[in-house]
């Protein structure tokens, strides 16, 4: 790989109800192994995939909320969540997960990449980045 | 004997939800399940068109909620939840079947 690119993977799906969330999952993840800047956006009801306590017990379905708590470990190093769509949803930070990041090489860590932004933020990074990928 | 309507969609994405208030009957039994359960949720932007329609009774499948990690308690007073078992009562109790997409 002679150029690292910044790749932002822009979700604006709910999780379960259409297959786009799990989709966007499955490129992040395979994404990783090219070793790029790879950072994730969530908009509208995108930020319905973030929210924490999902229980597929009684329905049937994969759970697929343990996958994003582990991107941290596959070089994923921010994820965006828009402040006002978590807004008109009723929702705040605190309904979402943590996900931790840690450079074995470096031994840096972050205790939860992600990260609220205002509506000037979010439009600022997609612009900045190289690559967007959209679900 | 009126009928059971189902909303799967988001009322962020679409206005499925908001087309069912508009175009049941009154007496409607409005059943909102996969996506369409966030319709259910307390303090959106949209809350008010269930707290605001009259004469029609909302229900809002529970495993759905739970897949999507909404606490009962964040439910809009009056949405009443149902099980799969609950599903089959509403389609037995009422004439037919709609299923608002």
């Amino acid at each position: 790989m002679s150029e690292v690119k910044n790749f932002m993977y822009l979700n604006r799906r709910a999780p379960y109800g259409t297959i786009y969330a799990w989709e966007s999952l499955e490129v992040v993840l395979i994404g990783a192994a090219f070793d790029q800047k790879v950072s994730l956006m969530f908009v509208d009801d995108g930020v319905y995939q973030l929210v924490k306590g999902s229980d597929t017990s009684t329905s049937d379905m994969k759970n697929f909320m343990p996958t994003y708590r582990t991107l941290g470990d596959y070089g994923v190093r921010h994820m965006y969540v828009d402040q006002a769509s978590l807004a008109a949803r009723g929702l705040t930070a605190d309904d979402l997960i943590q996900v931790e990041w840690e450079d074995w090489e470096t031994e840096e860590e972050i205790d939860n990449i992600v990260e609220v932004v205002d509506a000037d933020s979010v439009a600022k990074l997609m612009s900045e980045s190289d690559v967007v990928f959209s679900f | 004997m009126a009928d059971l309507y189902t909303v799967n969609k988001s009322p962020f994405e679409k206005n499925s939800l908001e087309a069912v208030i508009r175009f049941s009957t009154e007496g409607a039994a409005i059943l909102m399940l996969e996506d369409g359960v966030y319709g259910a949720t307390k303090g959106t932007v949209v809350e008010s068109m269930i707290t605001g329609a009259e004469n029609k009774k909302f229900y809002a499948l529970g495993s759905d909620l739970k897949a999507r990690g909404i606490a009962e308690d964040r439910v809009i007073d009056g949405v009443e939840l149902v099980d799969y078992a609950g599903f089959v009562d509403l389609v037995e109790a009422n004439e037919k079947v709609q299923a608002w997409l």
